[in-house]
């Protein structure tokens, strides 16, 4: 473990990430959406521990909860986009030929579209909302992980034990269930920590905008929106919600650096 | 609005035909192609002005800050970059290295905000937000979008700082560096002279990748500093349902990356005649 130091970091990062949305499943020290206006904009005391909003919310409760939207958010787009875009990508690695060139050529496309232009084009058209994030961040992960499982598989289904299960008679079904998807399982956990840093990142993004998450339901990248328009009377507000942001997505870099040494040490980057 | 509460359904039904709602909407989307294809991108609804006009007043904001933005990318990048990696292994790669991980993780529009707090409020420096300008000269306008500029290249930068690194590196290792070295160069020469250009292949790939993400950051950025760029003239759009409008500059903007995308394969080949052979 000491070899590997931002396995470890990203790790306790994304551990303390986690264990604040546990806790907030739990228990927060105010009702997150509590609104108290005699109480607005009070600095960190006993009472607030990171003192409260322009609409007397207790912080420390709406980072909590926020934590909550995030690893939400975060667990359907990046879910959605693996599963569907892997299975993408194994079929046009098993059947190659004009579906695969199709599928490819889509993928494609739609990097020309990062998620935050689908969920503008989403927005526009349904109105913004969670599942408007959901759905722009998920597509855009379905190309990226379409693209990654075609090229690993690609590789796996032209190595000599591929030949060997096809001389015994398995079909391509078997072979890419038995045989390709284990192999190339390192490279998705991977990619799928990483993507998860990119869709809290986009999570944030959006909301900020006003086109994630609706209130009351806490984010912290509204939080960050509300807090500009305080800057000059509480500009501590501006912080909290932005550190927090930018320690998880630390964090689940640093473990997507650490996991990619430990699982394919091949891979393993000079340093 | 054109028509109050108490329009006559004569009336409305003969704005549903001026506008073409009366139409199936697959007839609708073939003509917006066909538009798109003879340069005409419709009419907004909402300001009741030619789109293609919106689009270009709001270019004079949103392409400079762009440029700008790619300029200080491309010089923190390649400064950071190749330091980091003649200090291969040593405190300052290591402090480059963590800076640029920490530049990765921090939200543009956060790094934005922490921006405005120090340069805009507590230094008065520069102004918190909205564009001067381009009437009163340059100066004014270049002022109002210096700090987005930066808020924008400080996560590319962090990307591209990483690629330039481990380029630089690996060229470092080829047998023409030692000769270079042999003949009496010294280690700056050889690095800025023949290293950089031989790294220079996978960094502008990656620019060329980065596109699309400035492109995006730029979107967010311009609505932290409120500047009228095509990013808020979407926001408007979207409030306005404007549809028109934003599948203009949805569109608009996914051209630019493959235009981008195109015209660096292009460059690359012509840096590196191996590319160019590879593909025949």
């Amino acid at each position: 473990m000491r070899r590997h130091p931002s396995f470890v970091a990203g790790g306790v990062l994304v551990a303390l990430w986690l264990t604040a949305v546990l806790v907030s499943l739990a228990w927060t020290p105010y009702p997150p959406a509590e609104i108290d206006i005699p109480n607005k904009l009070l600095l960190p005391s006993a009472a607030h521990w990171l003192g409260t909003d322009s609409l007397g919310r207790d912080i420390a409760s709406l980072l909590l909860a926020g934590a909550r939207t995030s690893l939400l958010v975060g667990v359907a787009a990046v879910g959605l986009g693996a599963l569907s875009g892997t299975a993408l990508g194994l079929l046009a690695a098993a059947r190659r030929g004009w579906l695969d060139e199709l599928l490819m050529r889509c993928a494609d496309f739609s990097f020309a579209f990062p998620a935050l232009l689908t969920a503008l084009m989403l927005a526009a058209l349904y109105g913004p909302g969670v599942s408007t994030a959901v759905a722009a961040i998920g597509l855009f992960n379905l190309a990226v992980f379409a693209r990654i499982s075609r090229s690993a598989a690609g590789a796996v289904w032209s190595r000599d034990f591929v030949l060997a299960a096809r001389a015994c008679g398995r079909n391509r079904l078997q072979i890419t269930r038995d045989h390709v998807l284990p192999n190339i399982a390192a490279v998705l956990i991977v990619q799928a920590t990483i993507q998860f840093a990119v869709a809290i990142l986009a999570e944030a993004a959006l909301s900020y905008l006003g086109l994630g998450v609706r209130p009351p339901q806490p984010s912290w990248g509204r939080m960050l929106n509300e807090a500009q328009e305080f800057m000059f009377q509480a500009p501590q507000l501006a912080l909290y919600p932005g550190i927090a942001i930018a320690l998880s997505v630390l964090g689940l870099n640093l473990l997507g650096d650490g996991l990619r040494d430990l699982l394919d040490p091949r891979l393993a980057r000079e340093r | 609005m054109r028509l109050d509460t108490t329009a006559t359904p004569e009336a409305l039904e003969a704005l549903n035909r001026q506008l073409g709602l009366d139409q199936p909407p697959p007839v609708r989307y073939a003509r917006w192609l066909a538009g798109l294809a003879r340069g005409d991108l419709g009419h907004s609804v909402a300001y009741d002005t030619p789109v293609a006009e919106l689009i270009a007043e709001r270019l004079q904001v949103t392409l400079p800050l762009a440029l700008v933005a790619m300029a200080f990318t491309t010089l923190a990048a390649l400064a950071l970059g190749v330091y980091a990696a003649a200090r291969h292994r040593r405190l300052g790669d290591a402090g480059v290295m963590a800076l640029s991980q920490l530049g990765m993780a921090v939200p543009n529009f956060w790094f934005a905000i922490l921006l405005i707090l120090v340069f805009a409020v507590k230094l008065q420096w520069f102004p918190a937000g909205g564009f001067a300008g381009w009437d009163d000269g340059a100066v004014p306008a270049l002022r109002s979008l210096l700090l987005p500029a930066v808020a924008l290249a400080a996560v590319q930068a962090a990307i591209l700082a990483r690629v330039t690194r481990s380029a630089v590196l690996e060229v470092m290792r080829e047998d023409f560096v030692r000769t270079a070295r042999a003949h009496g160069l010294t280690q700056r020469a050889v690095l800025w002279r023949h290293v950089l250009r031989n790294a220079l292949v996978p960094v502008l790939t990656v620019m060329g990748l980065q596109f699309a993400n400035l492109i995006t950051g730029a979107i967010v950025v311009e609505k932290v500093f409120a500047l009228p760029g095509l990013g808020l003239l979407v926001f408007q759009a979207i409030a306005n349902r404007d549809l028109l409008v934003v599948q203009d500059v949805v569109m608009l903007f996914a051209a630019a990356v493959i235009a981008i995308n195109f015209a660096v394969d292009l460059l690359l080949a012509a840096l590196d005649p191996r590319l160019k052979a590879a593909h025949r």
